[in-house]
């Protein structure tokens, strides 16, 4: 008879916890699915933190170091939390060739935030894409989830105003 | 379900679709939806008139990215449709008035010009004509026609048997021929194996396997179950990245369309034969798009290759023989199956058979999609298809084949487009990604852009990579700023030969190809930037001693 698996309690009582734990039923608690119940827990939480980790690896049975291991290894994943708004700008070739590079000169003076960084004040983060697939409207960049293509000069930065 | 009842229901659904007098396309595909797409087809929603005499219809890619949103009125009787661009939601009444009518003049866009005309499609037949979210288009386009018919007609060696006549060769980049890969699983003797499918488009600046997957998902998914039935295999695998939310939602819905139908999951056409599909997202890791460390990803663990032999067909997924190939590869085989491989064989040059998706971008007039068949010169590409370079600048290079291949310059751009072709010349064909630059681009730039790439995107497994495209970088990056010496190119090109020779997987051996194309070809602007020494001294005497003689 197989033994009784002992389900291990979330972090904490938050709501969300419940559909991380349907990803993982619906792959049986495997291992195997490590990186979509990761990506579960960013899309609920918007950053993996420690306790999270945590949660995950004895939910599925894996020592934390692989947990840790793959959050790591992966672009996508992020451990620490993102600001209220997000710029993604997208570095791609065509996007490249385009003039990415200056849209995030911009955002970085403007703003006082590096690349792949948020602002002190938490408001926004700065982050390259390596390819967000609109080739045909480079330079593209999303911001808080809407695409905006074929930007010049200071479109960006009007619109990052607009939406902060 | 047997091939009549499907081409029943195929005959049913077309003559549904026939009571409509016109049909109103929308290019849904996330370039043209990025522009305002989704507003548009709210409002010819609304502009329709009632009854079902207008269809307004969301499609998939229709190729001209950079000219979205774009739409297509086709009228009953009328054999050429109208195509309109830079379409504004405030179009859409004057769009729907103007049916039965004349065209809008103001909004046309020309569908005579070579972008559309040069074109041959196959893999992209049903992209911006099916909805790709509803089955049923697919189906009337004799969607699924291949698969049941080889289900209950032919055996799994005649499905391998026209692959092999085909000549397919492998879309993601390696142009290995997909028989061969398919014979090699057939023949292994496991009970369990594995079909995935690499939709880890991980090059900056292709996006052909998003537009497939957007656009007609079910090719996709019959392909797959094709191969499964050819290898012997029962489950697959679709790894796609994460980056590409509306190709994720059209893939499981799809999956579960097809399941409903009974086209997958047990007993498929009441034979033998199961096949299930799932979709597994990356979490954005260039290197997965390498065979082993997709199946690693695919496992849940870090996405790091291992050294092959074994190949995947012996030794895959979780130990099974695992057929892994690229989604245009299994695009592909709906059509060869039903038209059979002679017919495949027939299109292209002698070694690279068929059509090839390239996705063009960059400094040229017509950014988008495009189809041409094998062997199609360079110059008819990005001159004649891709409108030139706008703004009255000079062409300076086209880049193919993302960060593992090179930069052609225009004496090469002549050549046919081929798999061999592009390899001799120190390029590679790639997955199909091609970007034109103009003389504003400095070459030593664009080096130490795919080399910064490499760099971010290695996984830290074996050395010649992890420290090799480092230091390459870091060359690079004098040598732009103006600060390197003869010697430390020389010391460029010697790390290129180790890293290509001695790294673990395709990315490290391909990683130094860029900087050894741009430095066969724009030699001279790595040395412009050298700090003069007595080396590049004597260098600049010598050539302007020819130059005066």
């Amino acid at each position: 008879m197989p033994l009784q698996r002992i389900k291990p309690t979330p972090p904490s009582d938050d709501k969300r916890w419940k559909l991380i734990d349907g990803t993982m039923r619906r792959n049986g608690y495997a291992g195997h699915a490590l990186i979509e119940t990761l990506h579960s827990v960013q899309d609920a939480f918007g950053y993996l933190d420690d306790p999270a980790m945590k949660f995950v690896a004895s939910a599925l049975n894996l020592p934390l170091s692989k947990v840790y291991g793959v959050a790591t290894f992966y672009h996508l994943f992020t451990l620490k939390p993102k600001g209220e708004h997000t710029c993604v700008v997208c570095t791609g070739t065509a996007c490249y060739i385009k003039g990415a590079g200056e849209l995030i000169d911009g955002v970085s003076e403007k703003y006082e935030v590096p690349l792949g960084e948020t602002t002190a004040d938490r408001k926004l983060s700065l982050l390259g894409a390596r390819c967000v697939g609109a080739c045909g409207l480079a330079p593209a960049v999303v911001l808080d989830g809407v695409m905006l293509g074929k930007l010049k000069g200071d479109d960006l930065l009007e619109h990052i105003e607009k939406v902060i | 379900m047997h091939i009549d009842e499907l081409n029943e229901l195929a005959e049913q659904i077309r003559t549904e679709q026939g009571s409509c007098q016109h049909c109103v396309r929308v290019c849904m595909a996330a370039s043209c939806q990025s522009s305002g797409a989704d507003d548009l087809m709210k409002r010819l929603e609304d502009a329709a008139p009632e009854g079902d005499q207008v269809q307004v219809k969301s499609v998939g890619c229709m190729g001209l990215c950079s000219a979205g949103p774009l739409v297509e009125v086709r009228s009953q009787g009328d054999d050429r449709p109208t195509m309109y661009q830079h379409v504004e939601s405030q179009d859409a009444e004057e769009i729907m008035g103007s049916l039965g009518g004349s065209v809008i003049k103001r909004l046309e866009c020309p569908t005579s010009i070579p972008f559309f005309q040069r074109q041959q499609k196959i893999v992209l037949e049903n992209s911006g004509v099916i909805d790709p979210e509803n089955i049923e288009d697919y189906i009337a386009a004799d969607g699924y026609a291949a698969l049941v018919t080889a289900l209950t007609e032919s055996n799994p060696t005649e499905v391998l048997h026209e692959v092999n006549l085909s000549g397919l060769r492998g879309r993601g980049g390696g142009g290995y021929p997909t028989g061969l890969k398919w014979s090699t699983v057939a023949k292994m003797p496991a009970t369990q194996k594995y079909v995935i499918c690499n939709a880890d488009e991980g090059d900056p600046g292709a996006f052909m396997d998003r537009a497939v997957l957007e656009s007609d998902p079910h090719r996709v998914l019959e392909g797959m179950a094709l191969a499964a039935y050819a290898v012997g295999a029962n489950r697959g695998y679709i790894y796609v990245r994460a980056e590409y939310p509306l190709a994720i939602e059209r893939l499981k819905k799809s999956i579960r369309q097809a399941t409903r139908k009974g086209l997958l999951g047990a007993n498929i056409c009441d034979t033998p034969f199961n096949f299930d599909i799932e979709v597994r997202l990356g979490a954005g890791a260039f290197v997965c798009g390498e065979e082993t460390a997709l199946m690693q990803s695919v496992e849940g663990e870090r996405g790091q290759p291992r050294p092959r032999p074994p190949y995947p067909a012996e030794l895959g997924l979780w130990g099974f023989p695992t057929l892994i190939n690229n989604v245009e590869t299994y695009a592909n085989i709906a059509p060869i199956i039903r038209h059979g491989g002679d017919w495949f064989a027939s299109l292209g040059t002698e070694r690279s058979k068929g059509t090839k998706v390239f996705a063009l971008a960059g400094r040229i007039h017509n950014t988008g999609l495009i189809e041409v068949p094998m062997g199609i010169p360079l110059r008819e590409i990005v001159e004649e298809i891709g409108g030139g370079v706008p703004d009255g600048r000079r062409f300076k290079a086209v880049q193919t084949g993302g960060p593992s291949g090179g930069c052609l310059p225009e004496q090469q751009m002549d050549l046919p487009v081929d798999y061999d072709s592009l390899r001799e010349v120190g390029s590679i064909m790639g997955s199909g990604g091609m970007i034109v630059m103009d003389e504003t681009s400095s070459m030593v730039d664009v080096a130490r852009y795919f080399m910064e790439f490499c760099m971010t995107e290695s996984c830290g497994k074996c050395v010649p990579c992890r420290v090799g495209t480092y230091q390459m970088h870091d060359l690079l990056t004098k040598i732009a700023a103006g600060k390197g010496t003869s010697a430390d190119l020389a010391l460029l090109e010697e790390l290129c030969e180790v890293v290509q020779m001695t790294s673990l997987c395709g990315l490290g051996q391909t990683a130094p190809n860029p900087v050894v194309s741009t430095l066969q070809y724009f030699r001279h602007e790595y040395e412009n930037k050298l700090i003069r020494d007595e080396f590049t001294d004597s260098i600049h005497e010598t050539e302007e001693m020819e130059a005066v003689s």
